[in-house]
């Protein structure tokens, strides 16, 4: 068994045309293959490597980690001595990753790292979530590294990014029990000790992922007297360096292999990332969207986990003697739950080459490479793209992995809800994705400036602007008269007077323009691969009425009717 | 490098996913149903092999296999996960090999590779399952051997010390250099395919494949010499030529029959408290248990 090479849409999105550009970024003349054996020599080189490295991620997903799934949801972590013990499986997955030499994927050589681009990388979170979303968040927050790599000084880069390939495992700690969604208002405290030439922190952080990991950023306030934003700053701590117990792990509902810890910080020396003040605005502001376009491609993988699960029952299970699969309702959500992964996956890479380029430029940028006109306004226009896309991806791809998670126990009826067969362990997994790393009603504050503005219409321009074929022209007549609806909707909202107003109908208006954008990018599958061409019909028939019903709730809603929610 | 590991390894079919194309009209195997796969004890070998190297200062793995040319793709395999380079011995005059033979030529092969310090390979292949081709081989180089080994206690530069899997339980021994190992099954499943080695080695090649592929990448290969698998034929082992391929086997197959594995016959028995002790009783009568 293999998850990469059993998924063709894997190896497709892999492959997409604008990769080309990617991957030339990121290698840059391909000059390092004369000093590090293992660089490319090529494009075609490069993408070689991806593939072999993928097909290594796909192994050890398929026989490692999704053999250990089961048993790591049962045990789970514990505490001992303010220390987190894994669960057996868990510590195996990440000790066979660690030996396959497949973190620090993104990372560039200099530091240990593949320098793989963002879509192999995503790609690789995506595998592993398919065979353990829980196990995802561990191997996920390798991400910390590249807030490193971004943002703090080399000698602080020289220290940690090489442990990342070691194996050496990450948290990134900024919740506390007063600040969730708030981040403002985190009060975990930073201070200076002159004698040390360290930061101290002490307080208390909440609700943090694998948060006894050997690295750990934290968010903490180094302006005292400040309240809001502007008074936090971002640290590294080295658990080496002591002052951080574990008080306890939250019992959760799902991804119990993935501890979620309460951390006393005691007189925990830090070193301070990039500039004071900064940790919030920017750089955690950074992290964040590197960390929703990783639950973008967790939620894919659990997707495709639960739609294969459903499908394989469904062609197994007889009533009325035939397999449930040849019963209209039943195909009906195969098939749904087929064009909703094929949709958010497609969305998914889209958003991973958009921002792989928007970080290759800020690479030159750091590096004072002086930019061409033409590659500032390119590189204005991938980072534009990529924060607009990343909320739009991560709320459809959450909410669509709960949608296949349910739809996966309905195709087992009454056998989906025993703890038998996987899937229940995969809706209770699910179930967080549309909460953490910011709900989906804050991806939805996130986006929908850039669908007020005409971020969104401009760019969807550009997507009806891509030459298909023919045959497809029934779809693309479809998507441009969901556009002009979704033109009409925008201008109703707005004339409706009120930010309140807008704020109630955002989710509607960023549902309009999720569905088009991706019914554009399945129609552009769609003709490069026959394999895409179902679900493109499938989900675009889907997004026509639910684009529909959203305009229609806008166009007949009575403004003074708001208070009638209250 | 001063201390070589030497790996024997083997490309089998894989025997263990058998459909029902596995085995041809005549009784022999019917290769090309099967995918070719690295000897799943082999596999073992090379992950004892691998941590002997971390325990030793310059230490290197080789790996030595013989069979046909595409045999080098588990040469390839061996260095993803850890090996430094090998040696394929390929030539028609191999084909037909038992045992014996088979021992012979890499006995032969192995003389080219001396000084070694350690001769490591699994107990035995898939497809044979004889287990005699690694002690075959010791005797004629006249090395030690220890068969079974299931963990790798401790290496020095001078001896080796392992733990050995018998039938009724564990026995350590210790044997000096140069010594033959074969590893059980049982023994540390081999670590995966590792990302940078995968990307650094993926163009190993023998210089028979090398010449295939077109002069752009003859430049390369030249360039690199740790891409160059190494490549003998029977002329290049100094072999008497008798005692090689099917002249050199005295292992015949007669014939091959097709069993049908059917039920015996089965006994039913109440599941009351005497039934159970008559059953045990009769257990411990035919040494079944106790």
């Amino acid at each position: 068994m293999n998850f990469y090479s059993d998924n063709e849409a894997l190896a497709f999105h892999l492959h997409h045309p604008g990769m080309k550009k990617c991957v030339d970024m990121k290698e840059r003349g391909y000059a390092e293959k004369d000093q590090y054996d293992y660089a490319p020599r090529d494009f075609e080189d490069a993408m070689d490597n991806y593939d072999k490295v993928m097909e290594i991620i796909g192994d050890i997903s398929a026989n490692v980690l999704a053999a250990n799934a089961e048993e790591v949801d049962h045990q789970g972590p514990s505490v001992e001595n303010y220390r987190v013990r894994y669960a057996d499986g868990t510590r195996m997955n990440h000790e066979k990753l660690t030996q396959a030499g497949v973190y620090g994927i993104a990372l560039p050589r200099t530091y240990g790292g593949l320098n793989f681009s963002m879509v192999p990388y995503v790609m690789a979170a995506e595998i592993v979530s398919r065979a353990d979303a829980g196990f995802a968040n561990i191997w996920g927050l390798q991400d910390c590294a590249e807030t490193i790599y971004e943002f703090a000084s080399e000698e602080i880069k020289r220290e940690f990014l090489p442990r990342i390939h070691q194996g050496a495992t990450c948290s990134m700690d900024l919740t506390e029990p007063d600040a969730g969604s708030d981040l403002q208002a985190v009060q975990l405290k930073a201070t200076y000790d002159e004698k040390r030439q360290l930061w101290m922190l002490n307080g208390v952080k909440r609700f943090i992922t694998n948060g006894d990991a050997e690295i750990k950023l934290v968010l903490a306030r180094s302006e005292e007297g400040t309240r809001d934003g502007r008074g936090l700053s971002y640290f590294v701590h080295d658990k080496a360096w002591g002052g951080v117990k574990v008080r306890r792990i939250e019992n959760k509902m799902g991804i119990k292999g993935s501890p979620t810890c309460e951390l006393v910080f005691e007189n925990a020396p830090a070193k301070l990332i990039g500039d004071r003040k900064m940790g919030l605005i920017k750089y955690v502001m950074t992290l964040m969207n590197g960390a929703r376009l990783g639950v973008g491609a967790q939620s894919v993988g659990l997707s495709e986990a639960a739609y294969r699960e459903a499908l394989k029952y469904a062609g197994e299970r007889e009533q009325f003697g035939q397999a449930i699969i040849k019963f209209p309702a039943v195909y009906e959500m195969l098939a749904m739950m087929r064009a909703k992964t094929d949709a958010t996956r497609t969305l998914l890479y889209e958003t991973s080459r958009q921002v792989d380029v928007s970080k290759s430029y800020a690479v030159l940028v750091n590096e004072g490479e002086k930019l061409t006109p033409e590659q500032r306004a390119d590189m204005k226009l991938a980072q534009r793209n990529a924060d607009m896309l990343t909320p739009i991806l991560k709320m459809f791809s959450s909410e669509y992995a709960n949608q296949n998670a349910y739809d996966a126990i309905q195709v087992h009826g009454g056998t989906g809800f025993m703890k038998d067969f996987p899937v229940e362990r995969l809706y209770r997994d699910a179930r967080i994705l549309t909460i953490y790393e910011g709900t989906s009603q804050l991806q939805v504050v996130a986006a929908i400036r850039h669908i007020l503005n005409g971020n969104l219409g401009k760019y969807i321009e550009e997507l009806a602007a891509h030459p298909v074929k023919a045959d497809f022209a029934h779809l693309t007549t479809q998507l441009k008269a969901m556009t002009e609806t979704l033109a009409a909707a925008i201008e109703q909202v707005k004339g409706m007077g009120s930010d309140e107003l807008i704020d109630f109908h955002a989710r509607r208006l960023v549902e309009i323009g999720g569905h088009i954008v991706m019914g554009y990018l399945l129609v552009q599958d769609a003709d490069r691969c026959d394999c895409f061409r179902k679900s493109a019909e499938v989900f675009i028939q889907f997004s026509r009425c639910e684009v529909e019903k959203h305009a229609a709730y806008i166009r007949t809603f009575v403004p003074e009717n708001i208070d009638l929610y209250k | 490098m001063s201390f070589r590991i030497v790996v024997l390894a083997k490309q089998v079919p894989d025997t263990r996913n058998v459909g029902k194309d596995a085995m041809k009209a005549d009784g022999t195997i019917n290769r090309a149903a099967l995918p070719a796969i690295f000897n799943p004890e082999d596999l073992n070998a090379l992950e004892m092999a691998i941590q002997m190297k971390e325990k030793i200062k310059d230490a290197e793995v080789v790996v030595l296999t013989m069979g046909p040319s595409r045999a080098s793709e588990i040469i390839r395999e061996a260095m993803y996960r850890g090996a430094d380079g090998g040696y394929l011995v390929s030539d028609m005059k191999f084909a037909g090999a038992d045992t014996l033979a088979t021992s012979y030529t890499l006995s032969m092969a192995l003389k080219k590779l001396q000084p070694f310090q350690v001769l490591i390979s699994g107990r035995q292949a898939i497809d044979g399952d004889t287990a005699q081709v690694g002690p075959q081989t010791a005797e004629k180089l006249n090395m030690p051997q220890i068969t079974y080994a299931e963990e790798l206690v401790d290496i020095t530069e001078k001896d080796v010390t392992v733990k050995r899997r018998l039938e009724r339980g564990v026995e350590t021994v210790k044997s000096p250099l140069p010594c033959l190992v074969t590893v059980h099954g049982s023994a540390q499943e081999c670590r995966p395919r590792h990302a940078v080695r995968v990307m650094k080695y993926k163009y190993a090649a023998t210089p028979s494949e090398a010449q295939q592929r077109g002069s752009d990448y003859t430049e390369w290969f030249s360039q690199h010499p740790y891409l160059q698998i190494g490549e003998w034929t029977a002329a290049d082992l100094d072999a008497e030529p008798e005692r090689l391929g099917l002249s050199g086997s005295p292992t015949k197959v007669k014939k091959v029959d097709n069993v049908v594995l059917a039920h015996k016959e089965a006994s039913v028995m109440p599941a009351t408290d005497e039934a159970i002790d008559t059953l045990i009783q009769e257990l411990m009568a035919t040494h079944v248990i106790g």
